[in-house]
């Protein structure tokens, strides 16, 4: 893993910056996590593709000096899709609200994970629709606050990594961005694996979330972060974890990393076997 | 010579443009291209993909546009009314793509199985904002080869969506064809260097992975790509640059067919499947001595307006078939502005005019209108 330190701006976009991050906001410590994975695979840029859709996480793409795509909220996973069929020699990364990944975008997320499409997803999850201002999202935690749950969330919250394992991911994984020690080293096994990966980044959204549940500023959130979570056995095989036990504690760490067939290699089978010659590309 | 299915003939001539990447959701009436495709593209080497939904279908192509395909996706109605977002982030960035919509009766789940032309105003305007698309038709096996190699043709050509409409009949109808050699316009691959601007006037298509670190958004952007300050005048420019290309080569890109319109009186304007009784209406309508003729139009948009005055110029009534009620009309009607009457024949109810139904009403027109040739009584 690179060192605090070390030069990541040959991987950034200058010309975007700043950011439209809010100042605190847990985005810019992913985006941070992404590009230092990347520094520390040596991936080559002109082979590396973001995909994203739309919110304050969405914008990612543009931040990072490769092939950037910004598309339409919810269907960053079905234009990733093409594109990595079509292109399998890309990295293909998208980041994706929780909003995005798994409201609007909840049949991309699964299907893709059901392919196992050599696509690495990293979920910013702040529990709340940031870029439009707050609303309710299918991770708001039950009795939450936000603007269209102004009295308390009645509505229980998805588990992105219980989700990604059920629907057939083969690579998924969960932390903050209080563990920004792991979380470079998480998402640089996500790209490494051949195959769909979810990485899962508890985020901070200081400006709605932090204010409406009057958790404090973003350095007060980075702790709450670190209070609900608890690591598992250090990046070991995933241990038995019984839901009861999660409350409070909310497992962090890698929950599955396994070798099954992967898309696009399934497809250039069927390509061979129907005497299809060259591949596309 | 063979017996070739309408949707058959949309995939064959997808393949022979170069198609290398098929999305899609089942839907009747379009279906069989996808089933036609999921067969074909193994064997060319190209990608054939069923996705979750339509949404899915358009973005998966788009993406694989970006990834350098030739990318095709088809549908009918209630799919193609998911598109319509996506439809615009192609326009909006770009992309070259071809979307087929096979149109049934509608609205809603509407008649699945049964012709109608009911989305010809939705596949102008469908999706949300300015923006400009082309979008061709067919009303023939042979023809509708040939405009979906067109369609393949115009978007490399312009960056654009193409929007091929066909409709239950066309789609599901088999005829003896000998496949024309369309030419196909292939993709070359320019020099690039820094200064490139990957959405600058005339700029080529270059997909990802050639070193330009594109930034593909569907917000406003200027040439570079970026949704920079002033990006809401930057997108004007380029939206109206593709609106002045497009409107300097109309001639070329304007396909459509004519018949008897030097000396008509009544000028029969149809598009589509509708053409085939019209083609017969006329010629019954000369027996009976009207002065008939058809304008029978493949492209409909971008909107030839141009033609349309100059082939009605002589017409002392305009009669315009189709299966809705009443929409292809409008923009016609306010073309000839008056000029002389244009009146709309129309129904959704599944079927077909016959050539009868159309010569009663373009006899009635000129009765009403005191034409010649129609006995007055
Ligand atoms: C089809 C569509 N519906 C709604 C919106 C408005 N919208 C933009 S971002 C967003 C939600 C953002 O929340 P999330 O995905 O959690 O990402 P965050 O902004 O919190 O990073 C919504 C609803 C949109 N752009 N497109
Ligand atoms: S609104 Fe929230 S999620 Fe969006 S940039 Fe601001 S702090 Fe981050």
């Amino acid at each position: 893993m690179t060192k605090p330190g070390i030069d990541l701006t040959p991987l950034l976009r200058q010309e975007m910056m700043p950011t439209v991050w809010c100042p605190g906001c847990g985005h810019g410590i992913i985006a941070r996590g992404i590009a230092t994975a990347l520094m520390s695979l040596g991936l080559d840029m002109d082979q590396v593709a973001f995909v994203g859709g739309i919110g304050c996480s969405g914008r990612a793409p543009f931040y990072f000096d490769a092939n950037s795509m910004h598309t339409t909220h919810g269907r960053a996973l079905a234009f990733a899709t093409g594109l990595k069929m079509v292109n399998p020699k890309l990295t293909v990364i998208v980041p994706m609200g929780d909003g995005d990944s798994m409201a609007i975008g909840g049949n991309h997320l699964i299907h893709a994970a059901r392919r196992n499409i050599d696509i690495t997803a990293v979920v910013f999850n702040n529990s709340i629709y940031g870029m439009t201002g707050g609303q309710g999202a299918p991770t708001s935690p039950l009795d939450s606050r936000s603007t269209t749950s102004p009295m308390g969330s009645i509505e229980p919250a998805f588990d992105t990594v219980e989700l990604a394992l059920a629907a057939g991911a083969t690579y998924v994984a969960r932390t903050t961005t209080f563990d920004f020690q792991e979380m470079p080293q998480l998402i640089a096994g996500a790209i490494r694996h051949h195959g769909f990966s979810v990485v899962e980044v508890l985020s901070q959204c200081p400006t709605y979330y932090g204010r409406l549940n009057k958790l404090g500023e973003a350095p007060d959130m980075l702790l709450y972060e670190r209070d609900r979570t608890k690591l598992l056995e250090a990046f070991g095989p995933p241990p038995e974890i019984t839901r009861e036990e999660m409350v409070g504690q909310l497992p962090i760490g890698l929950f599955r990393d396994e070798e099954r067939p992967e898309y696009v290699d399934q497809y250039h089978g069927l390509i061979a076997r129907a005497g299809g010659g060259k591949s596309a590309s | 010579m063979r017996l070739v299915q309408g949707n058959e003939a949309v995939a064959l001539a997808a393949v022979h443009a170069g198609c290398n990447f098929y999305s899609g959701y089942p839907i009747t009436p379009a279906t069989e291209i996808m089933e036609m495709m999921a067969r074909q593209m193994p064997k060319t080497g190209g990608v054939f993909i069923q996705m979750e939904d339509e949404i899915g279908s358009i973005a998966a192509a788009i993406g694989a546009a970006w990834g350098g395909a030739k990318a095709m996706t088809a549908t009918s109605g209630p799919g193609f009314s998911l598109m319509q977002e996506n439809l615009g982030y192609a326009c909006m960035t770009q992309t070259p793509v071809v979307v087929v919509d096979s149109q049934r009766g509608g609205p809603s789940t509407g008649l699945p199985t049964l012709p109608a032309q009911g989305e010809v105003m939705q596949a102008r305007y469908g999706t949300h904002g300015d923006h400009e698309v082309i979008v061709l038709t067919a009303s023939s096996v042979v023809e509708a080869y040939r405009m979906t190699v067109e369609a393949f043709n115009l978007s490399e050509r312009y960056r654009l969506p193409v929007i091929l409409l066909l409709d239950a009949v066309l789609s599901h109808m088999r005829e003896n064809v000998e496949f024309p050699d369309v030419p196909v316009r292939e993709r070359v691959m320019p020099t690039i260097d820094e200064n490139f601007l990957p959405f600058g006037p005339d700029a080529p298509f270059v997909p990802f992975g050639s070193g330009h670190h594109t930034v593909v958004t569907g917000m406003s952007h200027d040439e570079t790509g970026l949704p920079k300050a002033l990006a809401g005048q930057a997108v004007q420019r380029i939206l109206r640059g593709v609106q002045d290309r497009l409107a300097h080569d109309a001639r070329e890109i304007t396909f459509y067919h004519e018949m008897e319109l030097a000396d008509a009186d009544i000028v029969l304007l149809t598009y589509g499947i509708t053409a085939r009784a019209a083609r017969e209406a006329v010629g019954l309508l000369r027996a009976d001595g009207v002065k008939a003729g058809l304008l029978d139009l493949q492209t409909l948009w971008p909107f030839p307006e141009w033609l349309i005055l100059e082939k009605t110029q002589a017409a002392k009534a305009v009669l315009v078939p189709e299966l809705n009620l009443g929409q292809y009309v409008i923009p016609v009607r306010a073309a000839i502005a008056g000029r002389c009457p244009v009146e709309s024949l129309g129904r959704c109810d599944g079927e077909l005019f016959t050539p009868e139904a159309m010569v009663e009403a373009a006899k009635a027109l000129a009765h009403s209108l005191e034409i010649g040739g129609v006995a007055h009584d």
